[in-house]
């Protein structure tokens, strides 16, 4: 496992305090997390293997630092924000990875400043929508029915390490409060519909983007695939069988190496 | 004291099997399957009828509140009824408690502070202007409120209708979440500077804290009576007394489920399925529905170290709860008048509340019966116990001219006469 440190960074004219996780050696690469929180897992681990990843916390969800969503109104003051984030941890135009809500972030950043990312990947990203295919509100879906959406095989051993509660009931607490209180602040940029005008923005993208997508993804139809693919000039997709919304945890080796064979490490 | 009626307009014929058959009461219970709108007009006006005949047998306040998508109470519009209730007491002394529109739904909130100002222009100045935060089910899930975002909205919703009533001059309101050129209200209360104010809540500190700041009267609306409440009204008091508020029992509201009949026997064969048509049915509301976010970080925290010392969900005990456990831990005051007399005071002096709520039509309850828990609440309790507080206490939460006792008018009295010895 890479050895992990932890970098505070504060932007939004110091209001915006938040922290990112950096390990790895090699050029460096960008990774946004989804709605339920940044961990650090094996796929972040490989990725470290041949790039310096820099995993920054969405505003708010990092542990003790609840309030730094306040300064942050709406998804342009988050994007912007993140360019910010950027230039304190010194990376000019980075790699970009991103997965579900994290997806959609990578992609709102490429799409608004295209010369600050110079290769993108998306992951099972929101962003778009279909009436024919919803999006599954995933903040208001019943943790027991979370399980078919999330996961191909929702018995399989990816699923059940999730669903396993910790044996120390305060850790318990804490990790239920950072998940929840995760879920808050990212929903504070894609409720009640996480359709917040992308479609018309992903044509800037300059980046070669790969959009991969877990083959049984049942939060967000595989079909957003396609839709992502005709809209971003320079795209190609890979879809990950026995996946389903979290393919780096359900097929890591598949999904980390589509991933730096795309990125070039 | 003030004592008023509470209504919540519920579907009073859901099938034996709702709660097995169905996700959830609230959100997306299926109109089509579970009623008619014909049917509906109907509830609408018992509810209707239900509020009037408290007004005339001298209750002191009527009440409606707002929900949306929800089969216990379909009042999407409270001030759609509290129009036809103003209207329809005119003349009487009785108050308008609109509990409430809901801030961060209403869109823009002027839109309160004009039906609101309508409702006291029409009812001559007896309007309670309830303010709710709204719940998840109905902000967020209804109405699409970002969860993270209702509350501050409620504080900016507020401050601009409160604004829009005491300015003299046109003014521009530079909101986040509301910009208008010129707020010039028309019409404005009667009621000056401004209504009462009522600030609904289910215990959450924030809540407190607003109310002390701005001087508004804390409701606590529970449906699990005032056994449960007390240790949460223990607590706001003593926050009241941290902030160095009088300890006036007219700053704070509570809601009582509340059966009354002939003897104790005969409310459980008039009310027993009633009671349990409520808890069963009408709270059954899936927990999914409130997003992450309604709750701001510190409530979540305690809510969920709460929920960890508690063994069981108040849900799964009320499963097995039989009507006698319901009156046992008074989540129900149910009972023949002395005992309805006995625990309403006591729930007066242990809560230390100055305006009370009563929800007199309970789930499934039918409008003649419903009428006759009225009566017997008017007629053998009211008299009992409204005296308390009047002469240590003003309520300044209440329409100034309103304060005093009601003088009920001539016909009234003879249908209180009959009520009472029908």
């Amino acid at each position: 496992m890479a050895a992990v440190t932890e970098r505070e960074t504060r932007v939004w004219q110091g209001k915006v305090e938040s922290r990112a996780l950096i390990a790895g050696e090699g050029p460096p690469l960008v990774f946004f997390h989804g709605a339920m929180g940044l961990n650090w897992d094996p796929f972040l681990d490989t990725l470290a293997e041949s790039f310096t990843v820099y995993a920054p916390e969405h505003p708010g969800t990092t542990p003790g630092l609840p309030d730094a969503i306040k300064p942050i109104d709406n998804l342009w003051d988050l994007v912007l924000s993140y360019y910010e984030v950027f230039d304190e941890l010194g990376l000019e135009n980075p790699a970009v990875v991103g997965h579900s809500f994290g997806g959609m972030v990578a992609a709102e950043v490429a799409a608004t400043n295209p010369s600050r990312v110079s290769k993108l990947a998306l992951i099972d990203p929101v962003g778009l929508w279909r009436d024919d295919a919803p999006v599954k509100n995933w903040m208001a879906t019943a943790p027991q029915d979370l399980g078919p959406l999330l996961f191909a095989d929702p018995t399989g051993p990816a699923a059940m390490m999730m669903a396993t509660p910790p044996p120390d009931p305060e850790t318990g607490i804490q990790m239920a409060l950072r998940t929840t209180w995760s879920l808050a602040c990212t929903g504070k940029f894609v409720w009640p519909i996480p359709d917040k005008g992308l479609k018309k923005r992903l044509h800037r993208i300059t980046a070669p983007t790969l959009i991969l997508w877990g083959e049984q993804d049942g939060l967000i139809p595989p079909v957003y695939a396609g839709e992502f693919e005709q809209a971003i000039p320079n795209a190609r997709i890979a879809l990950i069988p026995g996946a389903g919304h979290l393919p780096q945890m359900e097929q890591l080796e598949q999904t980390a190496s589509a991933v730096t064979g795309f990125l070039g490490g | 004291m003030k004592i008023s009626m509470f209504h919540l307009m519920p579907h009073r014929e859901l099938p034996d099997d709702f709660e097995e058959r169905y996700h959830s009461v609230w959100v997306d219970p299926p109109f089509h399957e579970l009623a008619t709108a014909e049917r509906v007009g109907d509830y609408y006006n018992w509810t209707l009828d239900e509020l009037m005949h408290a007004a005339d047998l001298g209750f002191d306040g009527i009440c409606v509140n707002e929900h949306h998508q929800n089969a216990y109470g379909f009042m999407p519009g409270p001030n759609v009824m509290g129009g036809a209730l103003a209207r329809a007491t005119r003349g009487q002394d009785v108050a308008l408690v609109q509990m409430g529109a809901t801030l961060p739904t209403t869109n823009p909130p002027i839109r309160i502070a004009e039906e609101y100002a309508m409702l006291d222009c029409i009812s001559g100045g007896r309007l309670v202007a309830g303010m709710p935060l709204g719940t998840a089910m109905d902000a967020n899930m209804g109405y699409g409120i970002t969860p993270i975002e209702q509350r501050e909205r409620y504080y900016e919703a507020h401050d601009l209708i409160l604004k829009a009533w005491e300015s003299r001059e046109p003014f521009p309101f530079n909101g986040k979440y509301t910009q208008l050129p010129m707020v010039n209200l028309w019409p404005r209360p009667i009621q000056q500077p401004r209504p009462p104010i009522w600030v609904p809540g289910m215990g959450s500190l924030s809540t407190w804290e607003f109310a002390a700041e701005q001087g508004h009267c804390y409701c606590f609306l529970s449906y699990f009576g005032h056994a449960r409440g007390k240790a949460v009204m223990d607590s706001f008091w003593e926050f009241m007394e941290s902030k160095g508020k009088e300890p006036n029992p007219y700053r704070a509201g509570f809601l009582q489920l509340v059966a009354v009949s002939e003897t104790d026997a005969q409310a459980e064969k008039d009310y027993e399925k009633h009671v349990k048509y409520f808890f069963e049915k009408c709270l059954h509301i899936a927990p999914e529905f409130t997003p992450p976010g309604h709750q701001d970080y510190r409530s979540l925290e305690n809510s969920m170290r709460r929920m960890l010392s508690e063994q069981t969900s108040m849900r799964d005990q009320l499963s097995e709860w039989s009507y006698k456990d319901y009156v046992d831990n008074q989540f129900v005051i149910s009972g023949g008048p002395a005992s309805v007399r006995d625990q309403l005071e006591n729930l007066i002096k242990s809560l230390r509340v100055g305006n009370l709520m009563l929800l007199l039509q309970i789930g499934s309850m039918p409008h003649e019966l419903t009428m006759k828990n009225i009566e017997l609440m008017a007629t053998e309790v009211l008299p009992h116990i409204r005296h308390h507080w009047t002469d240590e206490w003003e309520n300044h939460w209440w329409p100034e001219s309103l304060r005093g006792g009601r003088r009920m008018n001539a016909e009234a009295a003879d249908i209180a006469a009959v009520a009472g010895g029908s």
